[in-house]
């Protein structure tokens, strides 16, 4: 099969509130940022895929108002509604479709503009379940209860990644909440919906990132040292939240033994060596090691104790800060993948961690991980 | 040059109104509810999965679903949440009073979890496994607030 490469990224800082700037505006930075980094022009862009939600932008046909921003104009354009790695999948289709060697992916959300439990409440069947007031709280923490029920994991554990990521965002700039906080601090923050508190969840959030995928045969022909991609699958879960084991992810462990396959490794614990993976809550990043093979069953509580995700543990989760320090929705996936790539490239700065060969980046789309996007990128092709 | 102040529009309280089908199976769930106070699901005639809310399709065999079965009333809490924040009531949009219960019921005879309210009089008496019945509303429309929350019953 051909091949593909991530040569450019370029994302806005996470803020709370961009109240001065458009969703164009947004995405006419992290796009000039990304053909910068990438040393193109626009002409070197074959065709653009962005990536959006209607329901979060406030109108339909939402990737219509970033097409000019996002040099769009004349090209084909094409749009997904989910999660940034979703987008960059099918980015990295057509660059390897043969119509098109190079393909620009953008992602923008600004979760300032409307009442996120309104939002997310509209994602759930409107026959059963919207009228209750469900929404990505209420079922995220009903999430986070069963899977420690079933794993024992406690609330100091989940807290723990709180403190981790925020402490880790300290070294990122883009990050929207740096914070130096304890155990005690997350413990103690207003208690949202049991069992989590407010700093077991993520930010609301403005940001735009966008990333370059390119054909193989047209990857070095620019400035950057291209990342490969050497594995992506994504898989999905049930529609209704009732009809899954809440307390598993069957579909994340489907895509990533996909990916891992498709990249040729056996064993993941040993093979990769740093993260960036979809945490809007502090009991996900846990959940999801596990689910992917990168922690033992229930045991992610405990090597995280260890410190074994730290920026410089055993196998680094989110030296980013992750989604906890600052989440675009739509946007985070792509802002995972420009992590990773910059730590793969060995630019990321303050949180580039010491061995950065192979990285893994994890998204997801719909509620509690309803389907996840794995994807494995590698410094060789 | 001055600093240009930054301008919002706000969209007002204009709404979008729309008129959800619910289809032969959410028909035939709401007007058991409604008229008999009794839960109807479906079972899928291969892998023989009783689903609850009912629908047309066993997505993991993908073969069409027409056995009716009656399941609980009584079930037990799958995973539940108690909310504290005062979160806005989409069908309202007031602010709901919390505390309140939000949890997942496996009724008896189910294989899936069904979502309500939970009542939260006794917090200590919520928990995985415990056994709850729901509480009926007097007047019932034909809709999921045909219920007004499942209670504990341990
Ligand atoms: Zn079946």
């Amino acid at each position: 099969m051909d091949r593909a490469a991530i040569i450019g990224v370029g994302t806005t800082k996470i803020e709370k509130s961009k109240v001065g700037e458009t969703f164009a505006d947004m995405a006419w930075e992290a796009v000039n940022k990304a053909l910068s980094d990438a040393g193109m022009t626009i002409d070197d862009i074959d065709n653009v895929v962005t990536t959006s939600s209607d329901f979060w932008d406030g109108r339909t046909i939402s990737c219509m108002a970033v097409g000019d921003a996002s040099g769009a104009a004349h090209k084909n354009v094409s749009c997904v509604e989910g999660d940034g790695t979703y987008g960059a999948f099918y980015g990295m289709t057509r660059s390897l479709s043969g119509s098109y060697k190079t393909t620009l992916v953008t992602g923008h959300s600004k979760g300032s503009q409307s009442v996120s439990s309104l939002i997310t409440n509209s994602s759930f069947d409107p026959i059963y379940e919207r009228a209750l007031g469900m929404d990505m709280v209420t079922a995220c923490a009903m999430q986070a209860r069963s899977y420690m029920h079933r794993t024992k994991t406690t609330p100091e554990q989940l807290a723990g990644v709180s403190v981790k990521n925020h402490g880790n965002a300290l070294k990122n700039p883009l990050a929207q909440l740096p914070m130096k906080i304890t155990i005690k601090d997350v413990l103690e923050s207003e208690m949202i919906a049991d069992p989590l508190h407010k700093l077991d969840c993520s930010p609301v959030s403005d940001g735009c990132a966008a990333v370059i995928i390119a054909h193989e045969s047209v990857a070095a022909n620019f400035k950057q040292k291209p990342v490969w991609i050497k594995g992506v699958s994504f898989c999905a879960d049930s529609f209704f939240f009732g009809d899954r084991d809440l307390s598993r992810a069957k579909a994340l462990t489907e895509a990533a033994k996909k990916a891992y396959e498709m990249a040729g490794i056996k064993d993941p614990k040993k093979e990769i060596d740093v993260v960036e993976l979809y945490d809007a809550f502090t009991y996900q990043e846990l959940m999801w090691l596990e689910e992917m093979g990168l922690a033992d069953d229930a045991m992610a509580g405990k090597l995280l104790e260890k410190g074994e995700f730290n920026m410089d543990g055993r196998l680094p989760v989110n030296a980013s800060g992750g989604l906890l320090s600052g989440h675009p929705v739509i946007a985070a996936g792509l802002y995972s993948m420009a992590a990773v790539v910059r730590q793969i490239r060995g630019d990321a700065g303050g949180f580039q961690v010491k061995k950065a060969k192979t990285g893994l980046v994890h998204g997801v789309n719909g509620l509690g991980g309803q389907s996840h996007c794995v994807f494995i990128l590698d410094k060789d092709k | 040059m001055t600093q240009t102040e930054n301008i919002i529009i706000e969209s007002g309280d204009a709404v979008q109104p729309f008129s959800y089908s619910v289809g032969m199976h959410g028909s035939k769930f709401f007007t058991e509810l409604r008229d008999n106070r009794r839960f109807m699901a479906v079972k899928c005639p291969k892998c023989k999965k009783v689903y609850i809310p009912p629908r047309g399709v066993c997505g993991e065999c993908f073969v069409e679903m027409k056995d009716w079965v009656e399941v609980g009333p009584q079930g037990v809490i799958g995973t539940f949440t108690i909310l504290r924040f005062a979160f806005i009531d989409p069908e309202t949009g007031a602010q709901k009073p919390v505390p309140y219960g939000y949890g997942f019921i496996k009724f008896d005879g189910a294989d899936t979890l069904f979502q309500h309210y939970i009542s939260v009089e006794d917090e200590t008496k919520i928990k995985i496994g415990a056994r709850v019945e729901p509480v009926f509303s007097k007047d019932r429309k034909g809709t999921i607030r045909d219920i007004e929350y499942f209670k504990v019953i341990d």
